[in-house]
């Protein structure tokens, strides 16, 4: 047999994750994270969304710096495409999400990437949120996401990198499963 | 004086087993072999829970001829069958009364207190006094129901695999069944001969054919090695001992139970129940995904399998190679359904936990569960049998106790031989 020794890099520090793991296992009050966003409307569909820091490990944290997100809705909806639209982002936020668990399951596998492209799309009919007809959902009736990878691994090998990032993915499970959401208001 | 200290004890003994089924007398066999002094505490009779907490169609998953225990073995002329309950009952009493196994039924432990060199066990037949004890009390003692079910309205009726027996139980009527390991597909096909129409909700499974390449595919499993896989060369130990059942099930005919022959029965496959609000049962999203790990995890185990074969030159007396279509799923799963009206019954096929809430012990972690080093609990002279791998991926099953018992037992006699010694030479434990 030719077997060749592999050391992936994806760049992915397997190490640190699996000890935070470890140590989160036996600290599970550090693994209590709160995530946060705050958001400004502008004008119209026109919002502006920003994330700047998060709480976890025990402790308040900031990133790296503070990122802005504008949304809107496009022109055939009589608005001015400031930004992606909302439901745009939660494609964003799911492929963000499965091909960061592709690139740490690959390297955890040792096996190297080269490239991981995805394509996402979201059926939506309108007649929810437009109040035509009450059988229809707002959201979507599916979200149809295909990855193509290019990487030194089998076709197997790659269909289980896909399954098992699904399988921990934070947003597939936001999507996949029912949330319970509280939203308040109060008089500025 | 306190009612423990007018109690007087119902024995005393170097070694108290619980349980009476075929681990706790695998242990009693080795006890014996080693002339060691013990007791098995039964709650029931011989065999227990196969008599009062298993449904009437149930068969092992395992055929005949690996159902062995130590010096003794399936003998019928049915080797490639599979047991009934009643068989198992025989099979596991038959050997308490070859072995002569000090058995004292109808007594149930009520309470496990350390005490001067060892325990205190409380029963409903009085207190022993024991230098170790030995937790062989089963790993499926109480059904584990998904905190959910509270929101279930009352009109439906639910029952968990542990009250379930037969379909004649349930209401006229669709029925939502919970769980796909082996207990959920069984049930779910079950039910569905009973002429009612049957949703099944799908979680993580673990998919494979009964028969693969003219062998069972338990053979396979045991003939290369992957069922004497010890603990410690897994690659996530804890994971390991989560491991649904497989999707199997033990019929002369030897078929086949997978999502794709209980669709091809009529079954409808959701996601797993991922919550109930508004009288409505919500499934996952996720039935592709665990569909394909569990196929893609098929997959990977028959080509070790063949593999296996080929490395060892079995080509001729199995069968060709073969693969299995993947599992069907439709365009557009159902997402919800109404309970009540769309779903009569709910049968939970969630899975099981052992019950120590007798064991009053510090040997739990903080999710209560029993922490031990494959068998060996964190509290000296004290052992655990027959939780799934335990110390190997056979633990759980019949033929799984053997090597386990020979294992603790040797532990628990230097363990005996220590504190003897120790209190020989004077030193107290």
């Amino acid at each position: 047999m030719n077997v060749q020794e592999r050391t992936a890099d994806n760049g992915v520090n397997v190490e640190a994750l699996l000890g935070a793991r470890e140590a989160l296992t036996e600290a599970p009050e550090a693994a209590a994270f709160k995530w946060r966003a705050t958001s400004e409307w502008v004008s119209g569909t026109h919002s502006r969304a920003t994330v700047d820091g998060f709480f976890g490990l025990g402790d308040e944290h900031k990133h790296q710096q503070t990122f802005q997100f504008d949304t809107d809705h496009p022109e055939v909806f009589a608005a001015e495409d400031n930004g992606a639209t909302p439901v745009e982002f939660i494609l964003v936020g799911l492929a963000g999400c499965l091909s960061a668990g592709i690139a740490s399951v690959a390297q955890n596998r040792n096996i190297q990437l080269r490239s991981v492209r995805a394509t996402l799309e979201a059926g939506m009919d309108l007649q929810g949120i437009l109040g035509i007809d009450d059988a229809v959902r707002n959201g979507f009736d599916g979200i149809k996401v295909h990855y193509e990878i290019d990487a030194d691994a089998t076709q197997d090998e790659i269909a289980a990198l896909v399954a098992q990032s699904q399988k921990r993915s934070a947003v597939f499970d936001v999507v996949t499963n029912p949330t319970d959401v509280t939203v308040t208001a109060s008089k500025a | 004086m306190s009612n423990r200290a007018q109690r007087r004890p119902a024995g005393t003994v170097d070694v108290l087993v619980i349980g009476a089924g075929h681990c706790g007398l695998a242990m009693s066999h080795a006890l014996s072999l080693r002339s060691i002094d013990h007791v098995v505490i039964e709650r029931g009779e011989v065999a227990n829970s196969w008599r009062t907490e298993r449904w009437d169609s149930l068969r092992l998953l395992t055929p005949n001829w690996m159902s062995r225990l130590p010096g003794y073995r399936y003998d019928g002329d049915d080797p490639d069958g599979y047991m009934t309950g009643n068989e198992v009952i025989e099979f596991v009493a038959g050997y308490a009364v070859r072995n002569s196994a000090p058995v004292v039924t109808q007594t149930a432990v009520t309470r496990v207190v350390p005490a001067a060199g060892g325990y205190r066990v409380s029963t409903t037949g009085g207190d022993w006094l024991c230098r170790a004890v030995v937790l062989a009390s089963g790993a499926f003692n109480v059904p584990v129901i998904p905190r959910l079910a509270d929101g279930v309205p009352p009109g439906v009726l639910q029952l968990n695999a542990h009250q379930y027996r037969n379909a004649a139980q349930l209401h006229d009527g669709p029925v939502l069944v919970v769980g796909a390991s082996a207990s959920g597909l069984q049930l779910a096909q079950e039910i569905r001969h009973s002429g009612r129409p049957v949703t099944l909700a799908v979680g993580e499974h673990v998919r494979m054919p009964r028969v693969y390449r003219d062998r069972d595919v338990q053979w396979w499993m045991l003939a290369s090695g992957l069922l004497d896989q010890r603990l410690e060369d897994t690659d996530d130990p804890l994971r390991a001992r989560r491991v649904p059942s497989p999707q199997l099930v033990g019929t002369p005919e030897r078929a086949t139970l997978d999502l794709n022959a209980l669709q091809a029965q009529g079954i409808e496959i959701t996601g797993r129940l991922a919550g109930v609000r508004d009288g409505k049962a919500l499934f996952s999203g996720s039935l592709r995904n665990v569909c394909s790990l569990a196929d893609l995890k098929m997959n990977r185990m028959l080509d070790a399998f063949d593999e296996w074969a080929d490395e060892n030159g079995i080509t001729t007396e199995v069968g060709p190679v073969a693969r299995y279509a993947p599992t069907h799923v439709g365009p557009s799963p159902r997402l919800d359904c109404a309970l009540g009206t769309e779903i009569k019954t709910i049968v939970w096929a969630t899975g099981f936990k052992p019950d120590y809430s007798w064991l009053h012990v510090p040997v739990f972690d903080r999710r209560g569960n029993l922490e031990h080093d494959r068998g060996i609990v964190g509290a000296p002279g004290l052992y655990v049998l027959g939780l799934p791998y335990l110390r190997r991926r056979k633990s759980s099953f019949i033929h799984g106790a053997e090597d386990d018992v020979r294992e603790l037992c040797s532990h628990l006699g230097d363990y005996l031989d220590l504190t003897a010694r120790r209190q020989a030479s004077g030193m107290f434990m």
